[in-house]
């Protein structure tokens, strides 16, 4: 069976609850076609929601410049790992759920006319999470970067390592920083976009590791996740804390755009850099 | 006298009758010798047995043991009293669960790194347990880079249940300072031996693992996630640890069998507080011999295989493919 069957074979008749979304801000009630048009921000409050990943690919690259690679990398079982599910049942269901392979899907486009490379992760795939796929393909679009000289985005949605891959989750981290400190040291520019919610290992490898790292409004984004954090302290958290704008306040993101802007601001400063 | 773990229980009884049979045998006239070469015997052979039939989750505890050799004990008896510490990321503070300095092991002068714990509660609260900080990981950093000046190879004792979750921690950037040491470490041009020697704690410990050798100790683990973290978040309970100890398949033996790391150091049987000089003289020699390997070759050289090495992690496949490990 190809990979295409797979992806269009079974599926399932939309179900009803995918035709509205509640705003997890203010609870406003919004119709998923709306969402569409209004770059998945709430109508009412201007929360940003989750971004799929092709509006999102949509609205940072040149009209159908967007060429995908590395799309049929498929992860497999290193550990033969179970929990109260086996890890390839867990990976067939991610599969069918969100139309694609992997957590991040990666490819060559224009912005304003000049090529780039993108990355941009899928945070409905297994919360987005890092296993050898997600490392690889990154580090193959860095290393692209590097030998071609584009400037690469990756735009980042993860709860961070994948346990069911174990060590090999971890290594990933390891694999991705080393590829940006090769991007650094040939001058190649390298930009991440942190989108909600960007924690864990993604944040503790590429995803902080910018030229320019910029965040969009109101993303939770840390090392350790809230809930771990009050258990080890055992103290309510501020209000704010481990947001966007914390970030911004103390120096960990260059700056936190609206979705609204966030292609000019890439294409400005990749014009700066040329 | 060692604090026993659950499991070594019946030798401890065994080991008692030992006791009372070597009084007696001292005190009377009765000769008991037999009798006590027979239960030392049978002690020894119990041991091995034990030792080598433990579960996943029991090496987490021997690698845990707080009378396990930490940093600073394997520090005292490599470098002796040739050991400076130094103190500080210039940044923010000094971090006492990061040790890092210069001292001299055999005729090599080396900057030494390590997570450091605390053998009671009291260090362990100054150390916090080593969880490191964002300055634990900067001052590591900093030390490493005086090492690359002055052409000092680097030594790296791993020994973490990872890095601190707290706010002062996300204040300052934990991610960017484990991350920055991530990509920094994989471009330091000089050689850089990695042991873990008790618990290898996720993105803590591999923030100061890139090395162009990583060494696990026989009983050190090295994981994604504590098997307890493990457990609830996928099991949704916690004292599932044991099963997820065995699911996350973190033993040094797990991991030489992926390819992440480069040999397995034996421990003295027992584990390594059993014999902490006899472990440190395993690691010397291993660092001797490395070294010698390493220090021959180019910058451009080392930086080029240690790439190689960790861009080969990775097991994936590619559509109808069979399973193939990653390609350089």
């Amino acid at each position: 069976m190809g990979w295409l069957d797979r992806f269009t074979g079974g599926r399932k008749p939309p179900d009803p609850t995918d035709l509205w979304k509640k705003c997890p801000k203010c609870s406003e009630i919004l119709l998923q076609k709306d969402l569409e048009r209004n770059l998945f921000l709430c109508g009412k409050c201007d929360h940003h929601l989750r971004m799929p990943v092709w509006d999102r690919i949509a609205l940072l690259t040149d009209d159908n410049s967007f060429l995908e690679i590395d799309q049929e990398m498929e992860s497999v079982d290193p550990l033969g790992f179970v929990d109260s599910a086996p890890y390839p049942e867990r990976l067939q269901k991610a599969i069918q759920a969100t139309d694609s392979f992997e957590a991040v899907t990666c490819g060559e486009a224009r912005l304003d006319g000049r090529p780039i490379l993108l990355a941009v992760m899928n945070f409905e795939f297994m919360g987005g999470s890092m296993g050898s796929v997600v490392g690889e393909k990154v580090t193959r679009l860095l290393e692209r970067g590097l030998d071609k000289r584009f400037p690469v985005i990756c735009v980042s949605a993860s709860g961070g390592a994948r346990m069911q891959e174990g060590i090999f989750s971890l290594m990933q981290m390891a694999k991705t920083a080393a590829a940006i400190a090769r991007l650094n040291a040939a001058a190649v520019p390298y930009i991440s976009i942190l989108t909600d919610p960007t924690t864990g290992g993604v944040s503790a490898s590429f995803a902080s590791l910018g030229d320019v790292n910029i965040a969009e409004p109101d993303a939770l984004i840390g090392f350790a996740g809230p809930r771990v954090i009050e258990q080890t302290i055992r103290q309510k958290l501020p209000e704010g804390f481990q947001k966007a704008e914390f970030l911004l306040q103390h120096g960990m993101v260059d700056m936190v755009v609206h979705r609204r802007q966030l292609k000019a601001t890439v294409g400005r400063l990749l014009q700066l850099w040329a | 006298m060692t604090r026993e773990f659950d499991f070594e229980r019946p030798i401890v009884e065994l080991e008692k009758r030992l006791h009372d049979l070597q009084t007696l045998s001292e005190d009377g006239q009765i000769d008991l010798s037999r009798e006590i070469k027979a239960i030392a015997d049978k002690i020894a052979l119990m041991k091995a047995e034990i030792f080598k039939s433990l579960e996943p989750w029991q090496y987490a505890q021997v690698a845990r043991h707080i009378d396990r050799p930490f940093t600073l004990d394997y520090v005292k008896i490599l470098c002796g009293d040739s050991f400076v510490e130094l103190h500080g990321d210039r940044y923010f503070g000094d971090d006492p669960a990061m040790v890092a300095g210069f001292g001299r092991i055999g005729p090599h002068a080396v900057a030494i790194i390590g997570h450091q714990k605390g053998h009671d509660t009291d260090e362990n609260l100054f150390r916090n347990f080593g969880m490191p900080h964002p300055e634990g990981y900067r001052k590591a950093m900093r030390i490493m880079r005086l090492a690359e000046r002055f052409k000092k190879p680097v030594v790296v004792f791993i020994d973490t249940p990872g890095a601190f979750p707290g706010i002062g921690a996300e204040e300052r950037g934990q991610s960017e300072a484990i991350a920055r040491n991530l990509a920094d470490m994989s471009r330091l041009a000089v050689p850089i031996l990695c042991f873990v020697i008790g618990e290898g704690g996720s993105g803590g410990a591999l923030a100061v693992g890139i090395g162009d050798r990583v060494f696990m100790l026989e009983y050190s683990i090295y994981s994604v996630i504590s098997a307890e973290g493990c457990a609830a978040i996928l099991w949704k309970d916690a004292s599932r640890a044991k099963d997820a100890a065995r699911a996350l398949r973190l033993r040094a033996s797990d991991l030489l069998e992926f390819g992440i790391i480069d040999q397995i150091l034996p421990e003295p049987l027992g584990g390594a507080h059993r014999d902490p000089a006899a472990t440190a003289a395993t690691i010397k020699a291993v660092i001797l011999e490395h070294l010698a390997a390493l220090l021959p070759l180019s910058p451009e050289e080392l930086l080029a295989r240690r790439y190689a090495k960790f861009r080969a992690m990775g097991r994936y496949k590619v559509q109808d493919d069979a399973e193939t490990p990653a390609k350089n």
